[in-house]
């Protein structure tokens, strides 16, 4: 009988002695936040009655606690034996613990080790079987909750896709991670946000612009630094657009396209913008409609566009006027390669003999592939049809040249057969 | 276990030729069929999405009036690390061989051979197959690289040339190559072997040789252009360019090369050759097929007068041909059928 008062007496104090530590590593992490009160429900209440009922017969987690406490008390016998003692003659009598925190928090508060050595002692306690070797209850077994075991590096997000909330909702909106794992840093900076207060706000403000839902997924696959620019910056570069009189149409279809367009500052913006207007010499509407239709002239570096100017002018020898019409219509030429470019007219120019005015009229040439524009050319010329002066009778249009596709040109302008064109490939 | 995309990749090995256009370089033309290829394989609807299976505790409620019995519900969830965003395309790779090269003024026909394929193009290539060219030259000056692009060098008169003194002398060449050919053939002359080889018109160099051209023809003649249709072996580009300037010192004037254009390659030939509109896995894979029953047929056609003579050297040929085509299965299924026979 007396040993098992004892042992009654050990089981208290260690009950005590967790909820105190669970209320000590209340401090310490949030992690732990709940499992105090889950202690509480589980252990305290349904164990102490049925304790004090059955105290003569021992059950098989009574011998297992007393295992527990055992092993704690001898770890622990040099610090507290009297603490110990003391407890035994007030704690039988009744369940209220809230008392006893007095005694134990005037110990923390003299014993700074104490509460370092009750953390570990945590540890060793708090998992599921007290010893390796011990059998355990199928109860216990259903409430253990092993956690997924994810690799702390990985090349890859496949490993994280499951588990992390930001990047199963990115997913979902279409975006191509296997892409954004490829660069340099994007998959741990994907992986530090949070869905709720980092990417909601920024796709939520998309939304508003007027972004397509199709395009949110293209927009952050190609680039997701969207998702790290502050709010205030993107307010100011959608406002500083707005206040360029670019309707919120085009705002809408520029971000969705030219993905890079709101991470650059206000200031190069308005650098980029006075840049085309200054040389190409545009009224402001028409900078705007060029800017519009091709949103990466602001992205992108100026230095490619200059050497394509200065390629125009110079070399192709376009005048003033001449260019401005061409990149009016087609704003590509200004960001094309600039071989491909000279390639072409090279090719337009002196071997097809068109003059400057046509080009001019049908800039869509110089967009076009120049394999295709041969192709075409030799298949007319083999068929005597290449005759591409407005002024003369059987006059082949530029642009029918270059836009139609295969089937219709064979039939509306070379008047022949798909399988002529083809054959006649295979001379080239 | 095999996807759709894995089917269509199995499906595209095998040999097939395209056409390749003149100005453009080989590796281009091998990575735009590539990248078309695989466009057309991961095009192949995606695999089922896979399920997790996760353990779900039941709410609480249902725990306490149950007692202290604690149950578990099994809940198959869609797992996300297999989605295609996130695993990206089933293919990413694919191997792409290239047959005999085509430099970048040249153009013609061109063999590829994709995935298992590429063992079949080498034992291709292995066989000593010839090579059919068809040549334009113009007469009257000559450059620095043999071709009309070259910086020029010397400008010369070609009135005297006839088409008569023309042929003279493509004869003449072709009969030194002739000689050429017997001798890196290393079979003795003197044998009824070599007779045998000579008359089949298999006779080829052994190892390695250099270029070899094995016909010579006049197409076409109106000076200063001309047109000249070769056969042969172990060549470049480079070296039928050097054959005309040599025609045209032969002729006492010079001859520059202003087109070199393969119509024949081994067992391709320019009818099925896919032109750059066509290099798509659909077109590709009718190309393959059609290469592979056209080997049939003239297999066929040629086991048809031997067929006393067993099913050994059928089988031989089958299995050649599976090789060929890179039939992989048909080519185990042939060698255990032998096995079994013997």
């Amino acid at each position: 009988m007396a040993l098992t008062c004892i042992q009654l007496c050990q089981r208290c104090t260690s009950l005590l002695r967790s909820r105190i530590v669970g209320i000590i590593t209340l401090q310490y992490s949030t992690d732990a936040q709940h499992w105090p009160a889950a202690l509480w429900n589980s252990f305290i209440v349904p164990v102490l009655p049925s304790v004090l009922q059955r105290s003569p017969n021992p059950s098989q987690t009574r011998q297992r606690w007393n295992l527990g406490v055992r092993s704690y008390c001898e770890s622990h016998a040099k610090v507290q034996p009297s603490q110990t003692k003391h407890r035994n003659t007030d704690e039988l009598p009744g369940t209220d613990m809230v008392s006893y925190q007095n005694p134990l928090s005037h110990q923390l508060i003299d014993g700074g080790m104490l509460l370092k050595e009750w953390q570990t002692a945590l540890d060793l306690h708090d998992a599921p079987g007290h010893s390796a070797l011990e059998e355990i209850s199928h109860e216990e077994a259903v409430c253990m909750d092993i956690p997924a075991a994810l690799p702390p590096v990985s090349i890859s997000l496949k490993d994280y896709v499951n588990e992390s909330e930001t990047l199963g909702k990115l997913v979902q909106l279409g975006v191509q991670l296997w892409k954004l794992e490829q660069r340099p840093n994007v998959g741990s900076m994907l992986l530090r946000l949070d869905f709720q207060t980092d990417v909601t706000p920024r796709l939520v403000f998309l939304k508003q612009l007027g972004v397509e839902d199709s395009r949110l997924g293209y927009l952050i696959s190609h680039n997701p630094f969207i998702l790290t620019e502050s709010l205030e910056n993107l307010q100011a570069r959608v406002a500083y657009l707005r206040s360029k009189k670019f309707s919120a149409e085009s705002v809408a279809s520029m971000v969705s396209r030219a993905p890079y367009l709101l991470n650059f500052s206000v200031k190069r913006m308005d650098n980029r913008l006075g840049f085309y207007q200054q040389q190409l010499g545009l009224s402001a509407q028409k900078t705007r409609d060029v800017v519009a239709r091709h949103p990466r002239l602001l992205c992108g570096s100026l230095e490619p566009v200059k050497e394509n100017l200065k390629i125009c002018k110079l070399e192709m020898g376009f005048r003033e006027n001449e260019l401005q019409h061409i990149v009016t219509v087609i704003p590509k030429v200004l960001t094309a390669n600039k071989r491909k470019l000279t390639q072409i007219f090279d090719y337009i120019h002196n071997t097809m003999n068109i003059p400057h005015d046509l080009i001019v009229k049908f800039p869509q040439v110089l967009n076009a592939r120049y394999l295709r524009i041969k192709e075409r050319h030799l298949f007319l010329q083999y068929l005597d049809k290449a005759q591409y002066d407005p002024a003369k009778p059987n006059y082949i249009c530029l642009d029918k040249l270059v836009s139609l596709p295969d089937e219709a040109f064979c039939t509306e302008v070379a008047s022949a057969t798909l399988k002529d064109f083809e054959l006649f490939q295979k001379t080239m | 276990m095999t996807t759709p995309s894995v089917r269509v990749f199995h499906k595209l090995e095998g040999l097939f030729s395209i056409y390749k256009p003149p100005g453009v370089h080989w590796k281009l033309v091998r990575d735009t069929v590539k990248t078309n290829l695989l466009k057309g394989i991961n095009a192949a609807p995606p695999p089922a999405p896979r399920q997790r299976v996760q353990f779900l505790a039941e709410p609480t409620g249902v725990v306490a009036e149950g007692s202290n019995e604690l149950t578990l519900s099994v809940a198959s969830v869609p797992t996300l690390a297999h989605h295609p965003l996130v695993s990206g395309p089933e293919f990413q790779h694919i191997g792409v061989g290239v047959g005999h090269r085509l430099d970048v003024f040249s153009s013609g026909v061109l063999v590829l051979g994709v995935g298992q394929a590429n063992k079949a193009l080498t034992d291709l290539y292995r066989s000593h197959v010839t090579r059919d060219y068809t040549l334009e030259g113009e007469l009257g000056m000559a450059t620095d690289n043999f071709s009309h692009t070259g910086r020029l060098i010397e400008r010369t008169t070609y009135d005297h040339i006839t088409r008569d003194k023309l042929e003279r002398v493509l004869a003449m060449m072709q009969g030194s190559n002739q000689k050429a050919l017997l001798t890196y053939s290393k079979v003795d002359m003197s044998t009824q072997e070599a007779y045998e080889l000579a008359v089949k018109g298999e006779l080829h160099p052994d190892g390695k040789s250099p270029p070899i051209m094995t016909g010579l023809r006049l197409l076409h003649f109106q000076p200063p252009h001309f047109t000249l249709e070769v056969q042969c072996l172990n060549e470049t580009q480079r070296y039928l360019c050097r054959i005309l300037h040599e025609v045209g010192l032969e002729l006492r004037s010079t001859a520059v090369c202003k087109g070199v254009r393969r119509t024949r390659d081994g067992p391709f030939t320019l009818q099925h050759a896919l032109t750059h509109q066509h290099w798509t896995s659909p077109d590709v894979i009718q190309a393959i097929r059609q290469y592979c029953s056209s080997r049939k047929a003239s297999k066929a056609k040629h086991t048809q007068p031997g067929k006393d003579t067993g099913t050994a050297s059928q089988r031989q040929e089958m299995a050649e041909e599976a090789a060929v085509t890179g039939d992989s299965h048909r080519l185990h299924s042939v060698l255990t059928s032998k096995a079994f026979g013997s």
